[in-house]
């Protein structure tokens, strides 16, 4: 069934990386038992910045080190702790890799990392893009990757997040994304999809940020070009909603995936090499960052350079199913 | 308890286990045909007075709450490990052989895991990790007033791994008197010298100047290790006071004469003249008394 969406477009943006910051401030003001760590990326203004003014004692910083900040954390969760630790994504992912095989996953440990700055949302070209890190953390066993469509859904996935065991990442963007939902009440859960948007011509799978664009897509695809897509936030990406996708393969008969990664290894090519194995013979196309570093621009420029603004994906659907 | 309190019986009989103890080791590593015996053989002190002595630890009780924390950071010495965990009564060495690599049977493994060994607190095996989760166990003890000690046995050629330096950076800045490191300072790497390889002298004094306290010790003599560890500072964690670091001067290969700092002794098993030879040496070795 779908939900109660902000399909109106009225751009209400929202912030995860605020907003899971009063969050935790709300779960330690609760009396709630967790530790935070840092690196030197949290402003004091921001909430995290007044989590950790006022909880001084289970705040530890550690300066410009992922892979420190990482082992750390294994090292408090192993200690008997949860841990969220926020780290900027481009480098948790491939500078903490290790730490995050061996120390997080392999180690088994109720650490939740919150990788902010997906995608593109950080600016500033490459070196901050974030858009190899599900394809890395896809491929490590132990692992549960969240990817909240919204920041009225991280906050709920870090408070669900406290009931969980076992390894976590948060992938968030920046901030200032669009609030995809109304508001929060509705069912979440980890590893259950939601349909956002109801349609029957084909599916787009999205999570994160495309969750959004997929929806403005959506309508472009229904005004201009009288298709039906039906959108699902596939917040989860591992262990991912199979039976969703199956459904969604049965129902609607093609599948396109949008997610701000690289077309190679995040969320499309695990939809592929599910959807394959799966014996789908529909129509299929990934919508996301191609196999390049990406072109040098505002970040919204550089979706629309790239196809992945509402528009490009309204084209790009309209095209495959011609 | 200071230098001159180490009881003098006590580091006759640890003495006298560290030859046991390398014995069952090479029997251990000639069964299963494989192991790191150059530096499994160097840590021997250190592991025995830490686990027969100095470390707050149960065998009957491996997770009890209030125990002492040992990270074995160079985590392809674990044998070493397993082989006092036998000793200490907590498996037999048949039970360990029939479980070592053994698929979906396996306990035991070149490089440990926290899930199938109760007593080993980190899966380790990737260098330059041990210090780091450290660091995090320290901080823990800190934030929940708890009296355990952190200490994390870490190969001098494994401080070539830039997140040691993180981590021995961080240990400084918290002040995190309750963490105790230990470097098994056998000179050698896997293929040479660590100061043909990369060069880690004047260790003290970098140590020093990263904010630790650092004793520098004869880490194959029992009496030495015992002292450095009699001595310790109290582990109360709220004292900010600077962590140690011991550099435990070792031979790679220790007690056997044709692997003592032969570079060639990093990894792989032993034969049977070899293991003969080794346990004629060891025996050789122990002390009259």
């Amino acid at each position: 069934m779908a939900v109660q969406t902000t399909f109106d477009f009225d751009q209400m943006l929202s912030n995860a990386r605020e907003a899971y910051g009063e969050e935790l401030l709300r779960m330690a003001d609760d009396g709630l038992d967790f530790v935070f760590t840092y690196t030197d990326n949290v402003a004091p203004s921001s909430s995290a910045g007044k989590l950790i003014a006022k909880y001084p004692d289970r705040c530890f910083n550690f300066g410009i080190a992922e892979p420190n900040q990482v082992g750390a954390s294994a090292g408090l969760a192993l200690s008997g702790k949860i841990v969220f630790a926020q780290v900027f994504g481009p480098f948790l992912s491939l500078r903490a890799a290790d730490q995050i095989h061996t120390d997080i996953a392999y180690n088994d440990v109720n650490v939740r990392l919150i990788g902010t700055h997906a995608g593109l949302t950080a600016g500033g070209g490459p070196t901050h893009n974030c858009i190899a890190d599900l394809a890395l953390y896809r491929a490590i066993p132990n692992l549960t990757i969240e990817v909240p469509a919204d920041a009225g859904q991280c906050v709920k996935a870090i408070r669900k997040s406290m009931e969980f065991e076992g390894p976590m990442i948060i992938r968030i963007d920046r901030g200032g994304s669009p609030s995809v939902y109304a508001d929060t009440n509705y069912e979440y859960e980890f590893g259950k999809a939601i349909e956002a948007l109801p349609g029957t011509d084909l599916s787009i799978i999205s999570a994160g940020s495309s969750v959004y664009w997929s929806m403005m897509g959506a309508k472009i695809l229904k005004e201009k070009y009288g298709i039906s897509a039906r959108v699902i936030d596939m917040h989860t990406i591992k262990p991912m909603d199979t039976a969703m996708l199956l459904k969604c393969a049965r129902e609607t008969g093609n599948v396109v995936t949008v997610e701000e990664h690289s077309i190679n290894g995040g969320l499309g090519g695990a939809v592929a090499e599910f959807l394959m194995e799966a014996g789908f013979s529909g129509k299929f196309k990934r919508i996301g960052l191609p196999d390049k570093f990406a072109v040098l621009g505002d970040p919204d420029e550089v979706y629309r350079y790239y196809g992945m603004d509402p528009e490009g994906i309204a084209k790009q659907v309209a095209e495959l199913l011609k | 308890m200071n230098n001159n309190q180490v009881d003098m019986e006590l580091v006759k009989e640890l003495e006298d286990k560290c030859v046991d103890i390398r014995k069952n080791l090479l029997n251990f590593i000639y069964r299963i045909g494989m192991g790191h015996l150059g530096g499994e053989l160097s840590i021997v002190e250190v592991a025995v007075a830490l686990y027969y002595k100095y470390l707050n630890y149960d065998p009957k009780n491996p997770k009890w709450d209030d125990r002492d924390r040992l990270i074995l950071s160079k985590g392809h010495c674990s044998e070493t490990l397993y082989t006092i965990f036998s000793d200490l009564g907590m498996y037999t060495m048949d039970y360990m052989v029939e479980h070592f690599e053994t698929l979906d049977t396996a306990k035991f493994g070149m490089h440990s895991n926290r899930k199938y060994v109760p007593s080993i607190e980190v899966s380790a095996g990737s260098l330059g990790h041990g210090l780091p989760i450290s660091v995090g166990m320290a901080l823990g003890a800190r934030q929940q007033k708890k009296l355990w000690r952190t200490f994390v046995i870490v190969g001098d050629g494994e401080m070539d791994e830039g997140t040691n330096w993180e981590a021995i950076m961080a240990a400084g800045h918290y002040q995190l008197g309750n963490l105790v490191a230990i470097v098994d300072r056998n000179k050698l790497q896997m293929t040479g010298t660590t100061e043909k390889v990369m060069n880690l002298d004047p260790l003290d004094k970098k140590l020093e100047a990263f904010g630790w306290e650092v004793k520098s010790i004869d880490g194959n003599d029992m009496y030495s290790v015992c002292a450095a560890l009699a001595s310790l500072p109290p582990a109360d964690p709220w004292v900010r006071r600077k962590p140690i670091f011991i550099i435990s001067n070792t031979h790679k290969g220790k007690g056997v004469s044709f692997m003592e700092d032969n570079v060639k002794w990093h990894g792989g098993g032993i034969a049977k003249e070899q293991l003969d030879q080794a346990l004629i040496d060891l025996e050789k070795g122990r002390k009259v008394r």
